[in-house]
């Protein structure tokens, strides 16, 4: 305003710089508590803000719109709902299956952040041998699975799963394949490997999510799926897909269809899901995230989730999760080996 | 008319002063989404998703398609005022309507991107609503070798951007398919062209792309000239207000085309709403050599309002194909299905039995978010035009922090930063040297649905090269294409004999 910085009192010639002026003060007066009250609330967020309870990031490994995103949605509504934290947000870091985001948590030096993760890093960090491995960050509880569902066009000539098998014994490359991820490759790859078929021999055609591969079925491309439960069985119920089997170690509970182990297939790989903290977390730290989680997954709100989304809890913490994660890592890398071979 | 009696209940439910409400804040918040370069309808939906669990269903539903169509209705509007667009759809708006802004007529170019978008997004609803169980079957009959016919004709009916000048068009287009090669290939799981680098492994996405090249090239661009010609700081003249009858007599043929030329896209499966907005375009671009006065290069009113009819035709009736197929083909169907589930809804051939009355007062909510966009979006584009006023240096630095904002949001990466700055300078010298910008927009978009369509038709087949002409589908197209070709054979030699006379 500079030198006529008085002038709020002097007779104003033109009217406008005056009014002007009084709009100016008022947004002022208007703007200082506004700014001086956002600014308490977020140093007192703030404060402390490594402390988990003060201040949790959720980090799902990919974009939005998938399967991790929407686990950590979930769980920062429950978290939200019930105030379990003071502030809980969700990160999408994607890239290269999931592994950006395993480099991206590994390399942090606060403990407040939880990654989900599971299969699907661990086939990209064997098949593309990635800098950041699932190794990087500190396991604390396995929360979920899903399971995959074989199926076929209903208006197919596969009418059993013995059926599919006969013919793609017989026929191995005419019979293609298709699923929505790398996981459902590896499910069919171990199906392969259980019926006495060649994975190498075997057309499969990668479809990019549930949805393209359910189409690839329907219109022709590929004669059988393995996907996702979520995705696949809807379409039964719309009869348009014919359900062969259930990759599950048992059966789910209101669903009238056999499981491959009781189909005399050993075929029990499944997609489960975990939460990863930095590696800078202590074991204090982690008693704290676990009794956190423990809080969160007795809500009827994440009860109704895993519902809704066809989720088995399965939970597993510790020693036990460790080695869990140990012995999937050399089954995966066992079938890649398979593909490539 | 069954439906309509339905239809009308449906308004019924949707039709309360809360729920209007809704459907304004869905509208608003979507315009302002799609208005950010880079932000995109799926993550507005996924912000918005955790929000909408303390909603009744219908309001819900009634602020996702605000959302949703918002998105769409407020992409084009930097395209078209400052050549900057946010999402490949609204590319082809670029073209004409820039050229429109520019010569004082921004507020007309923005209601007729308002109107077209609402003609296109309306018909595509009411289309929905009859429609929606015969989608199932022509989905089904769409598959690789169909898909491949296609963006081969795509490529050839597109062909004209490449022939202003055959050697820049065709490097432009090389450029294009070029980068979409980078990543992982999905097929053979082998790396191509990532130099190692992890964060390539995805590929460089076709968002970073566009507003890379498009929005932070022109920036860059118009920062290179600003000290040479004083011309360009000068304040461009807002014009008059609204459509005169002329102009909407002129552009109403051009919506009507373009809506259906995106509506059939909008059935196909996996199809996004670029390949529509650019056959739109070009279709218009043909049919405007033939009149006595040609007006394209010149701001033609029809040039931008077939692409924005095409473009909301084809993501309107995608909403319907997604109730109907209940298949999430698109990130934001994706999260649209998990809201869907959330009221116990499994869109799929069994919704409308299922659970009509969810569903009717959701299409219901379709028509009024067009409405309000409508209402909301008209007055805007004088307002919207203001933005022309602010001086440039402000402007061009306020357009490059929010590509910037756009492109950190989605990935969170500071990779991301500077790819966009890489692909930003590759967009300048583009513009530096008069490369055309069209042809690498379109390599990038149908380059992969060539390459991936014809791979996975030659794999289901097992390498037998005739699964491509199998079906009723593709012969058609390919007699389309024939008939393409020829003609512009034709026109060519016209054109040599009568330079040779």
């Amino acid at each position: 305003m500079g030198p006529d910085d008085h002038g709020a009192d002097r007779p104003a010639a033109p009217a406008s710089p005056s009014r002007r002026r009084a709009l100016s003060i008022g947004f002022g007066v208007l703007a200082v508590p506004v700014i001086a009250a956002a600014g308490y609330q977020s140093i007192r967020s703030a404060s402390g803000g490594s402390t988990i309870s003060a201040n949790l990031t959720l980090v799902a490994p990919a974009a939005a719109g998938g399967g991790w995103d929407a686990f950590q949605r979930e769980l920062q509504q429950v978290m939200r709902t019930h105030s379990l934290v003071g502030n809980v947000q969700v990160v999408n870091i994607p890239g290269a299956g999931g592994t950006i985001a395993l480099g991206s948590v590994g390399r942090l030096t606060q403990p407040n952040t939880l990654m989900v993760g599971g299969t699907g890093q661990i086939a990209a960090q064997i098949q593309f041998d990635t800098p950041s491995q699932i190794t990087d960050v500190t396991p604390v509880a396995r929360v979920i699975e899903e399971y995959d569902l074989i199926a076929v066009p209903a208006d197919g000539p596969h009418q059993d799963l013995d059926g599919l098998i006969a013919d793609w014994r017989e026929n191995t490359p005419d019979v293609a394949w298709t699923g929505g991820g790398s996981f459902d490759q590896l499910v069919m790859t171990d199906l392969a490997l259980a019926a006495d078929i060649a994975p190498g021999d075997t057309t499969y055609i990668p479809s990019d999510g549930g949805g393209e591969a359910i189409q690839a079925i329907l219109n022709g491309t590929a004669q059988a799926t393995a996907g996702g439960f979520a995705d696949i069985y809807p379409q039964v119920e719309f009869g348009r897909l014919r359900a062969l089997g259930v990759v599950a170690p048992q059966r789910l509970e209101g669903v009238d269809i056999p499981t491959l182990p009781e189909l005399g297939y050993d075929v029990t790989l499944t997609n489960w899901r975990a939460l990863f903290a930095p590696p800078v977390v202590t074991a204090e730290e982690i008693a704290e995230f676990e009794e956190l989680l423990e809080q969160a997954f007795a809500t009827p709100e994440w009860a109704d989730a895993v519902a809704r989304y066809n989720w088995v809890e399965v939970p597993a913490t510790g020693e036990e999760l460790r080695a869990y994660i140990e012995e999937e890592t050399e089954r995966i890398a066992g079938l890649f080996a398979e593909i490539e071979g | 008319m069954d439906q309509l009696g339905l239809l009308m209940e449906g308004f019924a439910g949707a039709l309360t002063p809360m729920n209007l409400l809704w459907v304004v804040v869905g509208c608003l918040l979507g315009t302002a989404v799609g208005v950010l370069p880079g932000l995109g309808s799926s993550m507005a939906v996924a912000l918005l998703l955790p929000m909408t669990f303390a909603l009744d269903p219908t309001a819900a539903f009634i602020l996702f398609a605000g959302v949703y169509f918002g998105g769409l209705f407020g992409d084009s509007t930097m395209a078209i005022l400052l050549n900057t667009p946010g999402q490949a759809s609204a590319i082809a708006s670029t073209f004409e309507g820039h050229k429109m802004a520019n010569s004082g007529r921004a507020p007309q170019a923005l209601a007729t991107a308002a109107i077209g978008a609402f003609i296109g997004g309306m018909i595509a609803s009411v289309l929905v609503v009859f429609l929606s169980p015969t989608l199932v079957a022509v989905s089904a009959s769409f598959g690789p070798p169909e898909y491949f016919a296609l963006a081969l004709f795509a490529f050839v009916a597109t062909s004209s951007v490449v022939a202003d000048n055959i050697a820049k068009g065709l490097a432009a287009l090389v450029i294009g398919v070029a980068i979409t090669m980078v990543g992982i290939d999905g097929i053979s799981g082998l790396e191509r062209y990532t130099l190692g680098a992890p964060q390539l492994f995805d590929g460089i996405s076709l968002v970073t792309v566009t507003v890379g090249i498009l929005a932070l090239g022109e920036v860059l661009f118009v920062a290179s000239r600003i000290r040479g010609t004083r011309e360009d700081l000068r304040i461009r003249a807002a014009g008059r207000p609204f459509l005169s009858a002329a102009e909407v007599k002129e552009a109403a043929p051009a919506w009507a085309r373009g809506t259906l030329i995106g509506l059939p896209f909008g059935v196909v499966p996996a199809g996004g709403a670029e390949v529509p907005t650019f056959l739109a375009y070009e279709a218009e671009r043909r049919l405007d050599r033939r009149r006595k006065h040609p007006v394209f290069g010149k701001g033609a009113i029809r040039g931008l309002a077939a692409p924005e009819a095409a473009g909301n035709a084809t993501t309107g009736m995608a909403m319907g194909a997604l109730l109907a197929l209940g298949l999430p083909i698109s990130a934001t169907a994706a999260i649209m299905l998990a809201a869907f589930r959330q009221y116990g809804l499994q869109p799929g051939p069994l919704l409308f039995e299922r659970s009509p009355e969810l569903v009717w007062a959701l299409l219901a909510s379709f028509f009024l978010a067009m409405v309000v966009l409508l209402i909301i979006n008209l007055p805007f584009a004088q307002l919207w035009s203001k933005l022309l006023l602010i001086p440039k240096p402000q402007l061009y630095g306020g357009i490059t922090l929010f590509c910037g904002l756009g492109i950190y949001a989605t990935s969170g990466a500071v990779f991301d930063l500077l790819m966009l700055l890489g692909v930003g300078v590759l967009g300048f010298l583009m513009r530096r040297y008069e490369y055309p910008l069209a042809p690498l927009m379109i390599g990038m978009v149908l380059g992969p649905l060539a390459e991936s369509s014809l791979r996975d038709a030659l794999l289901s087949s097992v390498g037998d090269p005739r699964v491509l002409v199998s079906s009723p589908i593709t012969i058609v197209i390919y007699a389309l294409l024939a008939v393409v070709v020829a003609l512009a054979v034709r026109a060519a030699v016209r054109q040599r004999t009568r330079e040779d006379l």
